[in-house]
């Protein structure tokens, strides 16, 4: 009886988990003392727990590999898997404020895992509020590229300090991303599309790609296709709006 | 569990308290402490009470004050708090020449060391900065407009400091942590570039000041904290150097004197933790004082500069009367340590913001092993004129301080500690949300 219910709650001819088990709602609030557990400082993130194949536990390397992409809200997961292919040999991590949406990644994850020997080897998930945590996640310049898909709109002005991507955050997130590394956003809300692009523009450490960099960047195509909230918004012949920005050394 | 038991604690709000606070001329021509919304300076130079002279729109403070401090230089002193003001008075003077309205309660406040920009933090976790260019020559009473410098989180933030050389401001917060950001050309714009993060401390950071040396000019930075450590750092690179768990059981000396303190104080349970709430470097220029939660008296810590370390000196203890201070301030030249304790708005008793003065004097370090000596209140500079301007009165019940040591010591609690739920609890505070409310 229990087992049933156990194996039912993943799909019988994909072995992955099914979403509706994993219904949470839309909306977290980021202002909240978070009562999850946040390692103190990057060096106490365990990557064995995370990358068990690619960075065991008992490794005694001097140089140990390290997160280099990180998807900020990664939502169930849709990036992450399209990028861990492209990309075999960086290590990369989804956060996720939602406890099942997190609980969701995890198990598709490792069933991908299952499924797909030696294959989706380098990505992960956290549950974490990573307005209040990136800097006991990562390393100053650790990261290479940042993905905030979709993010909350939060319309009322009242509620603007909770969007992920504000004028003083990006300080934090410049601070992660190595000299050259890439920020991609992306939304279906028009006002928010132009509150993003504006931050990333007026921010002294932001510079945009150009229009042929664009172009040339396999990953700018799966901020649509890959994931969840792109993919419904093509459904439904919907707008998407973004801003992709690389980070440069700061003017002296 | 019954309703009525899950909402005890809910809302039973502490009534807020205020610690009094001290600060110390750089070269001890003048002492200043403020207890509540009070502030009061005693002139050293002239031996006597100084009248502060306060002009603008909003004159005085009307609400607790929660930061208080001098320049580099003296010329200027600082005072900001619950009231959402942040006066800048000139020393000469004392007269406020800028009082800058703040949209939250301030809780630090920092003087760049050329002293041209004022900096203060709200409890939203944001990092103001306000020009004072040109206020020198006209002495006009300018209505200052801050610009928002940079951010944590919406975290309290509880200290700021700008290091030495000045290339630095470091700020500390609720969510254990210790931002290093370069201080840029201009201020006003913004301080986009973070230079590091100190990340170890287990609970909120309570207090930094940095520790500097001719040979070492860059200097190094100290913290401490509710999880009972002071740490050593290097702010380029953020690494901590050192640290020194106060109470630890490898020190049973000192731990002795934190237990033998604390069953006298609350009797009640033993508390394992020793928060520390403030620290200021000596005037000796090696050692560091801590006020400790619950401690009697002062602790001293010895920092090497050279080996990078940080070590358990001694306790001096305040005997015959209970003093835990809620502040410490010194003045680098004159070799006195200056503590205070005290709160605002203390219930249940007649005077409402009293606060008790103590000093401690560092003989010159000829003989090695020169001990710290508590002055008595006749030995004090300004004596009884000056105790009885900072205290309010010149002898002041035992009782009232214990009291207040104990409403503090809640009401920091309240405002800095983060609230642990059980998963019962948890959900049971979510009764009232629209999605839960639907399904009865």
């Amino acid at each position: 009886m229990i087992e049933k219910e156990t194996t039912s709650t993943f799909n019988k001819s994909t072995g992955l988990p099914r979403k509706r088990f994993y219904r949470a709602r839309a909306h977290s609030n980021p202002l909240s003392d978070s009562h999850f557990p946040v390692p103190l400082s990057p060096s106490q993130f365990d990557y064995s727990l995370h990358y068990p194949q690619l960075v065991p536990a008992a490794s005694d390397d001097d140089n140990p590999k390290r997160i280099q992409f990180a998807d900020i809200g990664c939502g169930f997961g849709g990036l992450l898997v399209a990028l861990s292919t492209l990309f075999p040999d960086k290590l990369m991590i989804g956060m996720e404020i939602r406890d099942k949406v997190s609980e969701y990644v995890k198990e598709r994850i490792s069933a991908l895992r299952t499924t797909n020997p030696g294959q989706y080897q380098n990505i992960s998930v956290v549950r974490t509020n990573s307005m209040k945590y990136i800097p006991n996640y990562f390393e100053k310049g650790q990261l290479t590229k940042m993905f905030f898909l979709f993010p909350d709109p939060h319309f009322k002005e009242k509620n603007h300090r909770r969007r992920v991507i504000s004028p003083h955050l990006l300080d934090e997130y410049a601070y992660t991303l190595a000299v050259g590394g890439i920020i991609y956003t992306i939304t279906d809300v028009e006002e928010l599309g132009e509150w993003m692009k504006g931050c990333l523009e007026n921010h002294p450490m932001f510079e945009a790609l150009m229009e042929e960099e664009l172009e040339n960047d396999l990953v700018v195509k799966l901020l649509t296709s890959a994931t969840e909230e792109g993919q419904k918004v093509a459904r439904n012949g919907g707008q998407t709006f973004q801003a992709v920005y690389r980070r440069i050394a700061p003017p002296l | 569990m019954g309703d009525a038991q899950m909402e005890e604690g809910d809302n039973t709000r502490e009534i807020e308290v205020a610690p009094a606070l001290i600060a110390v001329d750089p070269a001890q021509r003048s002492v200043a402490v403020a207890v509540g919304s009070d502030l009061r300076v005693y002139d050293l130079i002239g031996d006597c009470p100084v009248s502060l002279v306060d002009d603008s729109a909003k004159p005085f403070h009307s609400d607790s004050i929660r930061a208080i401090r001098y320049d580099a230089s003296g010329k200027l002193f600082v005072s900001a708090g619950d009231d959402k003001l942040v006066k800048i008075w000139s020393t000469d003077s004392w007269f406020c020449i800028s009082s800058v309205c703040c949209e939250k309660r301030v809780s630090a406040v920092a003087v760049s060391n050329d002293g041209l920009f004022v900096c203060f933090a709200d409890k939203f976790g944001v990092v103001w900065v306000v020009s004072l260019k040109g206020d020198a020559e006209n002495q006009a009473l300018a209505d200052k407009k801050a610009a928002p410098m940079l951010a944590h989180y919406c975290s309290i933030i509880t200290s700021l400091e700008f290091s030495p050389d000045g290339r630095f401001i470091v700020s500390a917060d609720r969510d254990y942590k210790i931002r290093v950001t370069v201080v840029p050309k201009n201020p006003l714009d913004g301080a986009h570039e973070i230079q590091t993060f100190c990340l170890g401390h287990s609970e909120y950071v309570s207090c930094l000041d940095f520790i500097h040396s001719p040979d070492y000019p860059h200097g190094l930075l100290i913290s401490g904290s509710g999880d009972s450590t002071v740490r050593l750092w290097d702010v380029t690179l953020g690494s901590l150097l050192d640290t020194c768990e106060i109470g630890s059981k490898f020190d049973r000396r000192f731990t002795f004197f934190l237990k033998a303190e604390l069953s006298a104080t609350d009797g009640i349970e033993e508390d394992p933790c020793h928060a520390v709430t403030d620290l200021c470097t000596c005037p000796n220029g090696t050692s560091v004082a801590l006020a400790v939660q619950s401690l009697k008296g002062i602790m001293l810590l010895n920092c090497n500069l050279s080996a990078k370390t940080l070590s358990m000196a001694k306790v001096v203890l305040v005997e015959g009367e209970t003093l835990i201070p809620t502040s410490l301030g010194t003045s680098l030249s004159e070799g006195l340590l200056w503590m205070v304790t005290g709160i605002s708005k203390l219930q249940g008793f007649d005077h409402s913001s009293l606060a008790r003065v103590r000093a401690v004097s560092f003989p010159e370090d000829d003989g090695r092993d020169a001990e710290p000596v508590l002055l008595r209140d006749d030995e004090i500079p300004g004596g009884q004129k000056l105790l009885e301007r900072l205290q309010g009165s010149v002898s002041i019940g035992n009782d009232v301080f214990l009291a207040a040591s104990e409403a503090l010591k809640t009401s920091m609690r309240s405002l800095l500690i983060k609230k642990q739920y059980s998963d019962e609890k948890r959900e049971f505070r979510k009764r009232t949300r629209n999605d839960r409310k639907l399904k009865h």
